[in-house]
């Protein structure tokens, strides 16, 4: 009894010392999606002004595996994948769509991917978070990996790179494509 | 002295700032009252220690803007709340709801304080045990008494 007293003191600073590890690990920023594994929201976007008529909407994601990108002309971390996303578009891998966040106006967002290149299937214009609240979305870039069923699979947050995409993502895509899900 | 009284007075009626901007807020005061309810407990997704109503965010913003397009559509606040929180999970309530996962969170302070308080009744009782002869295990046996009594006894004669 009186040994295990005195081994108390160790032992609960151990127990905090791994509490705290493993609170220090963790990112803030890093939140569970509540979509996973649920269909995607209704939302029913207008295209970019100039880009086309068609617009985005839930309906328009069946039938393929799909990436929802977030992204706006102002976010910073959307130039840094951006050049990965062309890729993406330029060997067919998979379509990516486009909600186009916050723009500042209807041009904003048309005129950056004219500048840098468009990687987008459809892409849709979402000034009022309209789409981004009810995609549950707390910054920029995100994408969500959406199977053929229209159900969420995964949310990503932060830019897609190319370890992101062989390490995350294209497994997930190709399981996904496999199982008909 | 008395403008120093003044400016602490001040310091002490001071509210802190919204960011509710003019052109979000409703026209009817009850339905503004109940969106102000509302978003007091909504965590702005950005600079997430501080509410809806207290940050700049833009994403507060259109938050703001979305609670009380609810509110005025007749949801009630509890409504409201739901659907955030069906977006964003438990994590956007300033209040962490009560729960088997955050049973924890609610009764760990509590716990801990029992714990310690235990603790320290342990110590004294352990303490007082060592402190006063004459009682429990420390107490004279009958033989020891007269013992006591007669070395007591030899003593004075």
């Amino acid at each position: 009894m009186k040994r295990f007293l005195y081994i108390l003191p160790l032992a609960g600073f151990l127990l905090i010392g791994v509490y705290l590890a493993i609170g220090l690990g963790l990112d803030p920023q890093k939140l569970p999606s509540m979509l996973e594994g649920k269909p995607v929201p209704a939302f029913d976007l207008p295209g970019l002004e100039g880009r086309d008529e068609k617009g985005f909407k839930n309906t328009d994601l069946q039938g393929d595996v799909s990436l929802v990108n977030v992204f706006g002309s102002w976010c910073v971390a959307c130039r840094v994948e951006h050049p990965f996303l062309m890729t993406i578009k330029k060997n067919g891998w998979v379509p990516i769509h486009a909600i186009d966040w916050r723009e500042p106006d209807r041009q904003a967002g048309p005129a950056w991917l004219r500048r840098h290149g468009d990687p987008y299937t459809l892409a849709g214009d979402d000034p009022r978070s309209v789409a981004a609240i009810s995609f549950g979305v707390t910054g920029a870039p995100e994408t969500f990996v959406v199977d053929k069923q229209g159900i969420v699979r995964y949310k990503h947050v932060g830019p897609i790179t190319k370890e992101v995409w062989t390490g995350t993502l294209e497994p997930l895509i190709a399981h996904l494509r496999e199982q008909g899900g | 002295m008395r403008s120093v009284l003044a400016a602490l007075l001040l310091a002490v009626l001071a509210v802190p700032a919204l960011a509710v901007q003019p052109d979000e807020i409703l026209k009817d005061p009850a339905l503004e009252a109940r969106a102000r309810e509302v978003g007091k407990e909504l965590r702005c997704l950005v600079c997430q220690n501080q509410s809806i109503d207290d940050s700049d965010a833009d994403l507060a913003r259109d938050l703001r803007v979305l609670v009380r397009e609810r509110i005025v559509a007749g949801d009630s606040n509890r409504e409201v709340i739901d659907y955030v929180v069906s977006r964003y999970g438990d994590f956007v309530l300033l209040n962490p709801p009560f729960k088997l996962k955050t049973y924890a969170l609610w009764f760990g302070p509590g716990a801990i304080i029992a714990f310690g308080l235990f603790a320290i009744f342990l110590f004294f009782r352990r303490r007082t045990g060592e402190v006063s002869p004459g009682t429990g295990a420390n107490a004279l046996s009958e033989a020891e008494k007269q013992k006591l009594a007669r070395l007591i006894d030899e003593d004075r004669s």
